[in-house]
């Protein structure tokens, strides 16, 4: 314990004395937040939109100028038909268009006639984007469908049919975070442990305490564990950015959630210490973090692509991805609130993980040089 | 105390240790002699456990380098061949740290490190890695002695180190002997054996002899000269070519030189070097050191 407490506190010093590792520790993670946050600009000022009025009465017209009057649309464009609105989309030169079909006011006072529709179409290239349009055009078509029921009974009804051109799953502005949650607390973990071991190897320290009394066991655990500890305050930080900057919620239990992200952490290490075993100096250790955890961790885990529109052998592959199961617990906790009845499967796939590469670790590692 | 049987040791195309076999005596400063490539830095790691030997057996302290290697790590003090402490960490930590995981602290084997870390106590609160060569690897026997080994295993210390710190280093060293210590000891600088009780002189994974440093000076029983000239490379060449030559190697401006019929081959020599020309030529006659019977030694494993 004595000698433990020693090797922490020069792994400590390590850290703190080394300014390339601190700014990954902590520049990165919140320069990452700060990034991906505004990426998604939640606040969006005045936007254009387009119009495809194929009623041409009263009372398309009213709702267009209702459209126009609110704080959030500028109607820029009124576009001859359906058709041709891919090929705007595809200029870039509004992100959202309102079809208004045939009879709409007709439809609106004589439902026998037929269901009064409007069609709101949006470039959903940038989800986040086209999730915050529809919202503020449906929230405007309820208003004015409010202010027109008022003339009639029984209340009007219009019928809306939201569609996200290009990105039909429509992923929630909020889940950035648990991804980024898993990126960098595999970067963090992984990586740097990778490294910090490695270094040991490279510098030839490692020959020393390997000629000590010290159990190998003892080397690796005395590394990782200032690594497990900034690691969790790096999980803290990003949930409070999240919270604090974006508002991001976190609907389910929060111990829950920090116990979570300790079992994606020890994968993390678990991967890392499992790397630095194979690796014999810190480029190598840090190749194979970026392209075997990285890389994945970025495509494979649900984070930005979505799985189910990937190839079967892929949607096969990720499952081999620890980042694609914390990404579902995360996203259980935080955005749907659910509890340990929900999340305890994804939780034993984590943990079993994290034993096999712990076993394949200790396996590997070397006691002596080479 | 050491106990090194036919050890052999491959890497994938070359014989780093072709079946070596020495001892050293408790309390005694035994030196391992050879250039770089000779296997010296093989032989350390397989003594200090860090590599298995292919064939053969070792003991340190009469335990097996193999299967009792978690006895040795705790009674030995090793100094690898490359500065192998920590750079961002300052003296004073260094030796803390290397206190620590061998579960003592400075000040219970103050008095072991006493002289030495007396030299490098104005530096303490520098950094490793701010360190001259010579503070170094002061500072890196110091972190191997501060849990009082039993063993002491140095490969190649002085090297790159200034005359100066080589000579307190080798003071260090041969009072550390005097306290009991048994050292083992390696280095490419054929002038640091007379230092040793006994040495071994290796080169290309063998062993060509070991013995006390004079015995291995009195066992010269050729005659040997110091031969300079303006020209030392031309110098060289000719006597190359000399048909009574035996062995001619440079040594600092000199040339040493035996001849294959010693004396009666001497006027020959002195009148072929004239033919040739060579300005401010001397010829003296010298001494042995063990860099001659090192090159000599050579020479005869080469031919056989």
């Amino acid at each position: 314990m004595f000698a433990f407490i020693h090797f922490v506190k020069k792994e400590t010093y390590h850290i703190f004395r080394d300014k390339r590792t601190l700014l990954i520790l902590f520049g990165m993670p919140v320069v990452m937040i700060i990034l991906f946050g505004y990426a998604i600009r939640n606040d969006i000022g005045r936007s254009d939109l387009a119009v495809v009025d194929e009623a041409h009465d009263a009372y398309s017209a009213k709702l267009i100028a209702e459209i126009n009057a609110s704080a959030y649309f500028d109607v820029v464009k009124v576009l001859p038909n359906e058709a041709s609105i891919d090929n705007s989309f595809r200029k870039e030169e509004e992100k959202i268009v309102l079809i208004i079909p045939p009879h709409f006011g007709q439809h609106l006072f004589q439902p026998q006639t037929g269901k009064a529709q409007v069609r709101i179409v949006a470039d959903a290239s940038d989800p986040n984007l086209a999730t915050s349009l529809t919202n503020y055009a449906t929230a405007i078509i309820n208003t004015f469908q409010g202010h027109i029921s008022t003339i009639s009974q029984p209340p009007l009804a219009i019928i809306q049919d939201v569609r996200m051109l290009y990105n039909p799953e429509m992923k929630s502005v909020y889940e950035f975070v648990p991804g980024l949650m898993a990126l960098i607390l595999m970067l963090v973990s992984a990586m740097m442990t990778a490294i910090t071991i490695t270094r040991e190897k490279e510098t030839g320290t490692m020959e020393v305490l390997l000629a000590s009394p010290l159990p190998p066991a003892l080397i690796i655990l005395g590394k990782i564990t200032p690594y497990i500890l900034l690691s969790f305050i790096n999980a803290l930080l990003i949930l409070g950015f999240g919270n604090f900057l974006f508002h991001v919620p976190v609907h389910g239990s929060l111990i829950l959630l920090l116990a979570e992200s300790v079992l994606f952490i020890l994968t993390a290490l678990s991967l890392g210490i499992l790397i630095s075993t194979v690796a014999v100096n810190q480029q190598t250790a840090m190749m194979i973090s970026l392209g075997g955890l990285l890389m994945p961790t970025v495509v494979l885990s649900g984070f930005i692509f979505p799985l189910s529109s990937m190839p079967v052998a892929l949607q096969w592959l990720a499952n081999f991805i620890p980042a694609k199961w914390f990404i579902i617990i995360l996203r259980d906790i935080m955005l749907k609130g659910n509890g340990w009845g929900y999340v305890w499967k994804e939780t034993m796939v984590l943990l079993i993980m994290t034993l096999f590469f712990i076993l394949l670790s200790i396996k590997r590692f070397k006691i002596r040089l080479s | 105390m050491i106990e090194v049987r036919e050890i052999s040791k491959r890497y994938v195309d070359i014989l780093a240790l072709n079946k070596i076999s020495f001892t050293v005596d408790k309390g005694e400063l035994f030196g391992i002699i050879g250039p770089d490539g000779a296997g010296k830095t093989t032989l350390f790691r397989i003594l200090a456990t860090l590599l298995l030997p292919d064939d053969g057996s070792a003991r340190v302290n009469d335990w097996d380098v193999i299967k009792q290697y978690k006895k040795i790590r705790k009674n030995i003090g090793y100094m690898p061949g490359r500065f192998s402490l920590y750079q961002d960490l300052s003296v004073q930590e260094n030796l803390e740290f290397f206190a620590s995981i061998f579960h003592t602290s400075i000040k219970n084997n103050y008095e072991n490190i006493q002289t030495i870390y007396e030299q490098i106590a104005p530096f303490k609160n520098r950094k490793a890695g701010a360190l001259s060569g010579g503070m170094k690897q002061k500072l890196a026997l110091c972190c191997a002695l501060v849990h009082n080994p039993e063993v002491l295993f140095l490969d190649e210390p002085t090297t790159g180190v200034d005359a100066v710190s080589r000579q307190e280093f080798w003071e260090s060293l041969i009072e550390l002997k005097n306290k009991g210590m048994t050292i083992l000891v390696s280095t490419p600088y054929m002038d640091e054996a007379s230092l040793c009780d006994r040495v071994a002189l290796m080169q290309t994974g063998r062993i060509m002899e070991i013995n006390a440093p004079e015995a291995i000076i009195q066992k010269f029983s050729k005659k040997l000269w110091a031969i300079k000239a303006d020209n030392t490379y031309h110098l060289l060449k000719d006597l190359q070519s000399f048909q009574h030559i035996d062995t001619c190697f440079p040594f600092g401006e000199n040339i040493h030189v035996t001849l294959l019929h010693g004396e009666a081959d001497m006027n020959d020599l002195r009148k072929y070097l004239q033919e040739k020309q060579h300005q401010e030529l001397t010829i003296t006659t010298i001494l042995p050191v063990i860099e001659d019977c090192f090159m000599d030694l050579m020479t005869e494993d080469i031919l056989h």
